[in-house]
């Protein structure tokens, strides 16, 4: 299990975002679906990136004899460590993260939206170890429609910062203890840090139903 | 009409004083405001009101031109009449307490021979005006900061109480003017007889005017505004008016009682008559410097009224050097003089309680309720028992009253530090010791 | 429009429409004095009891990282400013250094020092601000004038340097946006001379007064773990006896030619709290005397184009901000603007903690809690 997505790294290098493509089915893994769903999503460049590396340590090794197929990608990207990991099996990981691995500290947790994916979201997931002074980074793919479990009951910490990532992405996480909006009012239409959300749109919309005229630009 | 001026007649002393406190008073109280200002600003390393006239002077003219024409707001759903007429107790209250109040040995509108218990319970009263203006106002923050006040004003009374018997039980009166010439007669002010009894009454008596550090009812980092908070305009300033009078009160009980009332120091020996001096002296030397400030006024109005200011300084000190020099037993000179210590006293307190205000961090309601129940109320208990053991030794024993007293102080000052270890010992509250009240 | 949907008032573990007969409801700004800005915390009271919260926030909220999405890597910088705007050069370092680990780009050590000096004073002035209005809401109201005093020394540096008081925007990717005026040193010298002393005075009128020890000691007590669950992290996370600075874990900067000490309390309350950022505000100034005595001489910027474009990939930055962790994720799509930014707030987080710090305390200590953990809330609602 540890060689197969080591074997396949090299074929990802000249693009950032394509492991993260590439974890959405940890069975289904045709080389040749990906680069037609990606070829629009970052302009190419000529020269190959150098980000991101695979990575294989100690600790990689040890995620993946205890998940399995569940990691899907071990990556470096400047010097950082990225785990990309299937969003059904999240919490499992975070949990053997922080017990196991030490990871003690949520750091952050946030998403990222590539739209033009089959799963469009990349939720983020940074965690730091204070006894080895390490980060780490879980990284899944998740759908517009799944539902990752939520990490609340792993780290305190997770409660508002899912419940931000669902108010700006509309990401829900499953098993949340109160998952509302948290930046934005209730009756807020729309998810603003997707990528198809139009900063005008709601200004727009505003205008027209309050003050009664087209647009206020 | 001749029957009206009949009746008058031996009271026009009383009335016109009681007309000039009520007409001053507005006035004093804002001047009490920018002197607050002022020393705030002293103890904050800045200069507070400079604009309003030379160094601010007319700013309380200012502000209270503002607070009467900002408009009038009662909230949709207060109680009106409650509402309305609560401010107006405050000040009622306060200022009526003013009519025992032996302003020096002449201005007092009634020496009454309950007078000190009068003072006390009609000051009291003003915590009605407070409480019923948090409640109508059907406010969160109101009625928290009106309840605080009640539950305050309540527990501080008994320690204040106390403190004041302890030092009646040496005047043997509660006549204002007696308890002044008690002091004269023995030449000790009581502040030297029972230094505790004075101190509870100077704590418990921020307390209960609801003063920094003991200004829950109005702290403006939890309630806003407590039981203000839904004030505006006039009637705000009606609650301030009846705060400040307040403090005029319990600062003129405190002269009264503990100070000497309108007595110099050391009353009684000739070799400090050059004190009669010293107002004159000092007005003297304040309308020396507002004249020389004067032309270096920016504007015109403000030249002009510093050197108003320099002209009104000088009246005083022309009425003050004049008093000095009639005879001794003159009803003016004692009235005149007596004023001026007593307002210098009275100053004193007042500085002490902007002092206090502006170098504290304020008291949580529970520990300020500790204070009261679980030290102040035993000391000042032990305060009068240590008293009352003095006069009893004096008259059985033939003890000297100071042996006495002596005694009775350092008992309980004892008493305090025994109270103050047994808290320290105990561990620090835990997070729920909330509710211990 | 469609219906909306109304707000429940959610207080976890209890019933949210059923009060008993003590119990009330209170809400606490946005519109309060001592709230910080527009926080709003409905507080469940039982008399004066806390028996639970909630933080309601985004009042404030610009969408800074949608911003973000829509402005190349330069033009984002001046927005980070907006942020936590009482320690505006703080997040610029963030920023830049986060933009300049994604380009790969070596900063000059002229530039590292600089940076270093400015970051550490813009530390002592949100620690000086956060003192001032805390005592304030603990109802001291004399030491925030002496901390403004202190305050407006290190924005006239600032003034000076770039021309900006609060909103610096005082670096530049890769460097430094303008080379330190002529007497700078001198400046900064002045400040720290007496500095000490200043401290001092702060601490003469409130360690060991009394009343301030009773109000802030055992009050919002946060253990290690908790803390660390939660996220917490700066001076409260400090505070909470955990020895953790980002300028010694992960050192960025010049932080690591410096020494100093990094205070930790015991007992995870606001008394410790307010110990440690007294300390922090004494090693700042160690750190900035040792940093003006030797600024190398040589260039302030680094190798970077006018265009910026860094290759596709993702960085986490984070910098001890005065506040905690303030760390930018940027990922980059390989175009001129980054394809998203995401910055780790650490008012927002260290603001989840309120909850747990609060419950059983008296509302006096609430607002003594919202102070000591230090928010801003421009940073917490972005």
């Amino acid at each position: 299990m540890a060689d197969e997505p080591t074997s396949k790294q090299p074929e990802k290098r000249p693009e950032t975002s394509e492991g993260q493509s590439s974890a959405r089915e940890p069975s289904a893994q045709k080389p040749a679906e990906k680069p037609a769903g990606e070829k629009s999503v970052p302009p190419k460049k000529e020269a190959p990136a150098p980000w991101p590396k695979p990575l294989d340590n100690e600790m990689v090794r040890r995620f993946r004899r205890r998940f399995g197929d569940a990691i899907l990608d071990a990556l470096e990207d400047r010097q950082q460590a990225i785990l990309v990991v299937a969003w059904e099996r999240l919490r499992e990981i975070a949990e053997y993260a922080r017990d196991e691995e030490q990871f003690d500290m949520l750091t952050d947790l946030t998403a990222v939206d590539w739209p033009k994916r089959e799963k469009r979201f990349d939720l983020v997931v940074n965690l730091y170890s204070f006894p080895r002074n390490e980060r780490l980074r879980l990284k899944a793919a998740v759908g517009e429609y799944d539902q990752p479990p939520s990490l609340a009951s792993v780290w305190a910490a997770a409660n508002w910062l899912e419940r931000e990532c669902f108010d700006m992405f509309g990401i829900r996480f499953e098993g949340h203890p109160d998952l509302r909006r948290i930046l934005l009012p209730d009756e807020w239409v729309g998810h603003p840090l997707r990528k198809d959300y139009d900063i005008l749109q709601q200004d727009t919309a505003w205008v027209r139903e309050n003050l009664g005229i087209e647009s206020g630009q | 009409m001749d029957a009206v001026v009949e009746f008058l007649k031996p009271h026009w002393m009383p009335l016109l004083w009681a007309v000039v406190i009520v007409a001053v008073l507005p006035l004093v109280a804002g001047y009490i405001v920018l002197l607050e200002r002022k020393v705030m600003a002293d103890i904050q390393a800045r200069l507070g009101p400079m604009r309003v006239g030379p160094h601010g002077l007319l700013q309380p003219i200012a502000d209270a031109l503002k607070l009467l024409l900002k408009e009038d707001i009662i909230p949709a759903n207060a109680d009106k009449w409650i509402f309305w007429i609560a401010p107006l107790i405050s000040v009622t209250a306060a200022m009526l307490a003013l009519s025992a109040m032996p302003f020096g040995p002449v201005f007092q509108i009634a020496d009454l021979n309950v007078g000190l218990l009068f003072i006390v319970a009609v000051s009291s009263l003003g915590i009605f005006g407070i409480v019923l203006g948090g409640w109508s106002s059907n406010s969160h923050y109101a009625l928290l900061g009106a309840l605080r006040s009640a539950a305050q004003v309540v527990s501080y009374e008994v320690a204040v109480g106390m403190a004041l018997v302890s030092g009646l039980l040496l005047a043997g009166t509660l006549s204002m003017r007696k308890i002044v010439e008690a002091q004269a007669e023995q030449g000790i002010w009581f502040v030297f007889l029972v230094p505790v009894g004075f101190f509870i009454y100077l704590v418990a008596g921020i307390a209960e005017l609801n003063r920094a550090p003991f200004d829950l009812p109005e702290a403006e980092s939890e309630l806003v505004a407590g039981y203000m908070t839904e004030y505006s305009g006039f009637r705000w300033a009606l609650y301030f008016l009846g705060e400040y009078t307040a403090m005029v009160v319990v600062s003129g009980i405190g002269t009264t009682l503990f100070l000497g009332g309108w007595l110099r120091p050391f009353p009684n020996v000739a070799a400090f008559d050059f004190l009669d001096y010293l107002p004159a002296v000092l007005f003297l030397a304040l309308t020396g410097y507002c004249f020389y400030r004067a032309p270096k006024q920016p504007v015109p109005i403000q030249k002009a009224v510093m050197g108003l200011f320099g002209l009104l300084c000088l009246g005083l000190a022309a009425a003050l050097g004049w008093s000095v020099t009639l005879p001794a037993e003159a009803m003016a000179r004692a009235g005149i003089l007596g004023a001026f210590w007593f307002l210098a006293k009275v100053f004193l307190f007042l500085y002490s309680f902007m002092w206090f205000r502006f170098t504290f961090p304020r008291y949580r309601f529970d520990q300020l309720m500790r204070l009261g129940w679980h030290f102040l109320i035993p000391v000042s208990l032990v305060n009068v028992m240590g008293v009352g053991a003095a006069l009893v030794l004096q008259r059985q024993a033939g003890w000297p009253l100071w042996q006495g007293l002596v005694l009775g102080t350092v008992v309980t000052l004892a008493v305090a530090a025994w109270l103050i270890l047994a808290r320290q010992r105990r561990p620090v509250a835990a997070p729920s010791a909330g509710g211990e009240v | 429009m469609a219906e909306t949907p109304t707000r429940h008032v959610h207080f976890p573990g209890m019933d949210t429409t059923v009060l008993g007969a003590d119990e009330i409801i209170i809400n606490m700004g946005p519109q309060h004095p001592s709230t910080h800005g527009v926080l709003r915390v409905k507080l469940h009271l039982d008399g004066e009891k806390v028996i639970g919260s909630e933080c309601i926030i985004g009042y404030l909220h610009r969408g800074v990282e949608k911003i973000a999405e829509h402005r190349s890597y330069q033009q984002f910088a001046p927005y980070v400013d907006r942020m936590d705007y009482v320690a505006a050069v703080s997040n610029g370092l963030g920023y830049c250094e986060a933009v300049e680990k994604l380009l790969e780009v070596e900063v000059p050590p002229r530039a590292k020092v600089v940076r270093t000096i400015l970051t550490e004073l813009q530390r002592i002035a949100s620690h000086l601000l956060w003192l001032g209005t805390h005592a304030l809401d603990i109802g001291a109201l004399t030491p925030i004038f002496y901390c403004f005093r202190e305050r407006e020394e290190i924005l006239k540096i600032f003034e000076k340097y770039c021309g900006a008081r609060l909103t610096t925007h005082a670096f530049r990717i890769g460097g430094l946006q303008y080379e330190v005026y002529d007497g700078f040193e001198q400046d900064v010298k002045r400040f720290l001379a007496d500095f000490d002393r200043k401290i001092d005075e702060y601490e003469a009128l409130l360690t060991t007064n009394r009343i301030w020890v009773e109000r802030t000691k055992g009050i919002g007590v946060l253990s290690a773990q908790d803390a660390i669950a939660l996220g917490v992290t700066g001076p409260v996370l400090r505070a909470s006896g955990v020895k953790w600075d980002i300028r010694k874990a992960f050192p960025y900067a010049a932080y690591d030619r410096y020494d100093f000490e990094i205070p930790v309390g015991s007992n995870g309350d606001t008394y410790d709290r307010y110990l440690v950022r007294m300390e922090e505000m004494r090693q700042s100034r160690r750190i900035c005397l040792q940093a003006i005595e030797d600024i190398p001489a040589g260039p302030i910027l680094g190798k970077v184009g006018k265009v910026m474009k860094p290759a596709p990939g993702e960085v986490y930055h984070s910098i001890e901000a005065p506040k905690g962790e303030l760390g930018y994720y940027i990922v980059s799509d390989g175009t001129t603007q980054p394809y998203r930014v995401r910055i780790r707030p650490p008012s927002f987080i260290n603001l989840q903690a309120f909850d747990t710090m609060v419950r059983g305390h008296l509302v006096a200590d609430v607002v003594a809690i919202i102070g000591t953990i230090d928010i801003v809330l421009g940073e917490v609602d972005r």
